[in-house]
């Protein structure tokens, strides 16, 4: 009871520090005639007053009544006089005001215009953002007033785009040509879509106006182009650093050591399912630090895919060394196997491994330009990675006798190199690398049984392509598949794009059949 | 001396052979047919429908195993592409059997169902006289024949080998699936070519039918066998497989390499394209996954399995793998995968010539050695 009385009170303090509104225009709002209703609503828009808001929304949900010819405000069991605000006794049988479709329309548009005079600066972003897609020519005295009143430049810039948008029905050609003027310098295709009726002489008198509006859509149309452009050119990156990931560890396998492993990409699965196992450990045991589950799995990833990578290598692949369409065979073996042990641990079906929060939303470097931050982690995780490797076959005594065994193994073994112990290792830390990988797909594609397959053409692809034994190679390779993929499905689609690349591919080994980084020198057999 | 044609053919088989594959035939196009249609299906002699469509499915795997094998047994080229090939021939034929369905299709029009469907409102130009039988049957063979040509031309001849050819031929195939599942490539797109009726008129599910694809399948089958023998024991087989063992030597004595294995590349997907003509009308169906780089590759354990090398081998393989496959997914289906894989691992590091090469060992170490 004293809660409830608290409540009242405090209630009661805010609301009689507004001006009352005027009970008239209030009673107008619950006129039979919707048109009435209409310019009731634009009028206590245009006096922007806060308490206008109150009422408005009251309105929009549902919670204006009329009762004896007064316009109340039923929230629960509490009533409010609609003008005043101040509380009254709950009226007997009360009518409800009738709210269609079009009012309902104008009561959005008047709450959005409204808070643009709120307090807080989030809430003005918001609505002046929200305007800034449906603009009626009402608006404009409104919107005047707020921009003048208007103290942050964010949402000045906004309001400035509405402002000259609501213009654009203006009876005065010049009010006209001054918004398509502060029009011109937008770069979203919604203006775009506002200016190009001004561009038709039958909808456009004014030559001066029209001239202007054709060269605002130019100016818009040569941004747009940009950021689309900017867009595909992201998008080819992060596909590039894909492709960067999957590849790098079969750059080890198959571009240092020679190893044909066509299970490469079910240990881009066992990575993959990694990131599943952890996330579903940090779900049962660590709730609360669900979110940093990722890193967490870099090791565990890492090291499974290794672990799966030296049972290979010490079970079939030492057996096959120098034999490689032998290898090829026997390691496509070992990927059946692995994707059906997949299937039997954890289901045929795709298991879900969600982005941690701190990855879901984006920086928004244009209007229409969206760099998405999973993708952004993925390219610096791929750096992360390619220079991880870097380190460790050039700055390592792992890496030195991993060069030394694959340009002279008789005498990197002479001077006491343990080559075997050295092959498998190596064949570890390339299966460790895309294990890696594995976990980077996992934040952006299916995780499933069949993922593997997907990238094992690819892969192979990339390093091919790059050259054998070139780090380099695959990062040029992989970053430049990527771009020319994405660029081509900007006019072509995926598919053919697709095969475009693959036949692009098919020739350029014709011409290169040793890669773009060949080594230097004459080769017999 | 010169001998004819026909003697040498007739000379590249022993007597042994002539005997088993004449009691092949046999079996295959007199003794199947009439347990099929005369002994009734209670008795236990009877041969199923069922069993006649596998093992027609078996000899159409077993043709494409010996067009493999020429040329990776006696070329030393291991093509992971041959199911591009197999396809190839496949939809040219199917064609023909779409066209056949005239208008019987759910709905009631002159075009394939899917071309309906896709409000298309003539055939596209490559459809044009794929109603004609004689036709369609040219276009399996020279379809495969052409993108072979094309394809092995320009990797020979810039000697790509080894490894770097099966990639890209790994490739290919994958690019033709893509292409093959899209609608607008005009090839009925994910579902491919299915629900056919008849060939020349007569019902394809009749008994009659089954038994005379059967027997062409099988006529087919032997035919290959004994082409493939006298194209490996003539001198054409004998540099091939020269090349195979060192390319630069057969190329520093004056032979151009290029021309050999482009030719057996050729003659290889020309069969490929044949067996995949007459697996369709078989089992009913084609699409594009049967371009999948995995069918392709199962088709090089075929011949690892048998024993590469060998013309017998190649049909052993495909028999006991593609028997093995109908019995697992049957009986143990979430096991196939493990046994192709463990296949793949075994075959490769234990018995590097197959089965028949086992054979061999077994009978040598037994028998006194000579």
């Amino acid at each position: 009871m004293t809660k409830l009385f608290t409540l009242f009170l405090l209630c009661t303090c805010c609301l009689s520090a507004h001006a009352a509104l005027d009970p008239g225009q209030v009673l107008q709002l619950a006129n039979e005639d919707s048109s009435v209703k209409v310019a009731a609503i634009q009028k206590m828009t245009e006096a922007a007053d806060p308490d206008a808001a109150r009422v408005l929304k009251a309105m929009a949900d549902g919670q204006l009544f009329l009762s004896a010819n007064k316009v109340v405000v039923i929230d629960g069991d509490k009533a409010f006089d609609a003008s005043t605000g101040e509380p009254i006794k709950m009226p007997g049988n009360p009518d409800s005001i009738t709210v269609n479709n079009r009012i309902r329309g104008e009561l959005a548009n008047a709450l959005a215009a409204l808070s643009l005079f709120d307090k807080d600066v989030g809430v003005r972003l918001a609505s002046a953002q929200e305007l800034q897609t449906r603009v009626s020519p009402d608006l404009v005295p409104v919107l005047a007033r707020a921009l003048a009143k208007e103290t942050d430049n964010a949402v000045k810039a906004l309001l400035k785009m509405a402002h000259a948008q609501a213009n654009l029905g203006n009876a005065d050609p010049a009010a006209r040509l001054a918004a398509v003027r502060v029009l011109s310098g937008s770069s979203s295709p919604n203006i775009r879509s506002a200016l190009l009726p001004l561009t038709d002489k039958a909808k456009e008198p004014d030559n001066k106006v029209r001239y202007g509006a054709i060269s605002a859509v130019k100016a818009i149309d040569g941004r747009l182009e940009l950021t689309e452009n900017l867009a595909r050119v992201f998008s080819g990156l992060s596909l590039g650093s894909i492709l960067l990931l999957a590849a790098l560890g079969l750059a080890i396998t198959y571009g240092v050591m020679g190893v044909i492993n066509m299970a490469h990409g079910e240990l881009l699965m066992v990575g993959a399912y990694s990131a599943y196992a952890v996330q579903s450990i940090f779900r049962n045991y660590f709730p609360n630090a669900i979110d940093w589950y990722l890193p967490a799995a870099i090791p565990v990833a890492f090291f499974a895919a290794a672990l799966v990578g030296v049972v290979m290598e010490r079970t079939v692949i030492r057996w096959l060394y120098g034999r490689a369409l032998e290898t090829l065979l026997a390691t496509w073996g070992l990927s059946l196997v692995l994707i059906q042990a997949a299937r039997i641990v954890f289901g045929a079906q795709n298991v879900e491994v969600s982005n941690p929060s701190w990855m879901s939303g984006g920086i928004e470097l244009m209007p229409n330009l969206l760099l998405p931050w999973n993708r952004l982690v993925i390219i610096g995780f791929a750096l992360f990675v390619l220079l991880l490797v870097w380190v460790l076959m050039n700055k390592t005594r792992l890496g030195m006798f991993v060069r030394a065994v694959t340009q002279n193994r008789a005498m990197a073994g002479c001077v006491g190199v343990p080559t075997s112990r050295i092959d498998t290792m190596a064949f570890g830390l390339g299966a460790g690398i895309a294990g890696l990988g594995g976990l980077a797909l996992s934040q952006i594609s299916n995780v499933g049984p069949d993922m593997g397959q997907g990238y094992i053409v690819d892969s192979f692809m990339v390093v091919v392509v790059g050259g054998v034994g070139q780090l380099a190679g695959a990062v040029w390779a992989a970053l430049g598949l990527g771009i020319f993929t994405k660029l081509l499905e900007g006019w072509a689609g995926a598919v053919i794009a697709k095969i475009a690349v693959l036949v692009f591919i098919i020739v350029f080994i014709q011409k290169r059949p040793q890669g773009i980084f060949a080594l230097k020198g004459r080769v017999i057999e | 001396m010169e001998k004819s044609f026909t003697l040498r053919v007739l000379k590249s088989l022993n007597r042994k052979s002539w005997l088993a594959l004449g009691l092949f035939l046999a079996v295959t196009l007199v003794v199947v047919p009439v347990l099929h249609l005369l002994v009734p299906p209670e008795n236990a002699f009877h041969v199923s429908a069922y069993a006649i469509t596998l093992f027609g499915k078996i000899m159409c795997y077993a043709i494409v195993a010996i067009a493999m094998d020429l040329i990776w047994g006696y070329g030393g080229i291991l093509s992971l592409g041959h199911g591009l090939f197999f396809a190839l021939g496949g939809y040219a034929f199917g064609m023909y059997l779409m066209r056949q369905i005239g208008r019987d299709g759910s709905y009631q029009s002159d075009l394939p169902d899917f071309m309906v469907f896709l409000d298309w409102k003539k055939l596209p130009w490559y459809w044009s006289g794929s109603d004609s039988l004689w036709w369609v049957a040219f276009l399996v063979i020279v379809v495969p024949a052409i993108v072979a040509f094309i394809f092995g031309y320009f990797a020979f001849r810039s000697r790509i080998k080894g490894v770097y050819f099966s990639i890209i031929t790994q490739a290919l195939t994958y690019a033709a699936m893509l292409l093959f599942f899209r609608n607008e490539t005009g090839f009925g797109g994910n579902n491919g070519f299915t629900d056919f009726k008849r060939i020349l008129g007569y019902s394809i599910t009749s008994p009659d039918m089954r038994l005379v694809l059967f027997g062409l399948t099988a006529l087919m089958l032997a035919a290959t066998l004994v082409f493939a023998r006298w194209l490996v024991t003539s001198k054409f087989g004998r540099v091939l497989t020269a090349i195979r063992d060192a390319e630069s030597r057969v190329m520093f004595i004056g032979y151009n390499p290029l021309w050999y294995k482009l030719f057996a590349w050729v003659i290889s997907a020309i069969l490929c394209g044949i067996a995949g003509a007459l697996y369709v009308p078989q089992v009913g169906i084609i699409n594009p996954s049967e371009m999948s780089p995995a069918n392709s590759i199962e088709i090089a354990i075929w011949v690892a399995v048998g024993g590469r090398g060998t013309l017998i081998g190649p049909v052993i393989g495909a028999s006991v793998v593609n028997l093995a496959k109908s019995w697992f997914t049957v009986s143990f289906p979430e096991y196939w995968l493990f046994f192709l894989g463990l296949l793949f691992i075994l075959v490769t590091l234990l018995l590097p010539h197959g089965l028949v090469g086992l054979w061999k060992t077994l009978r040598q170490s037994r028998g006194p050695r000579t």
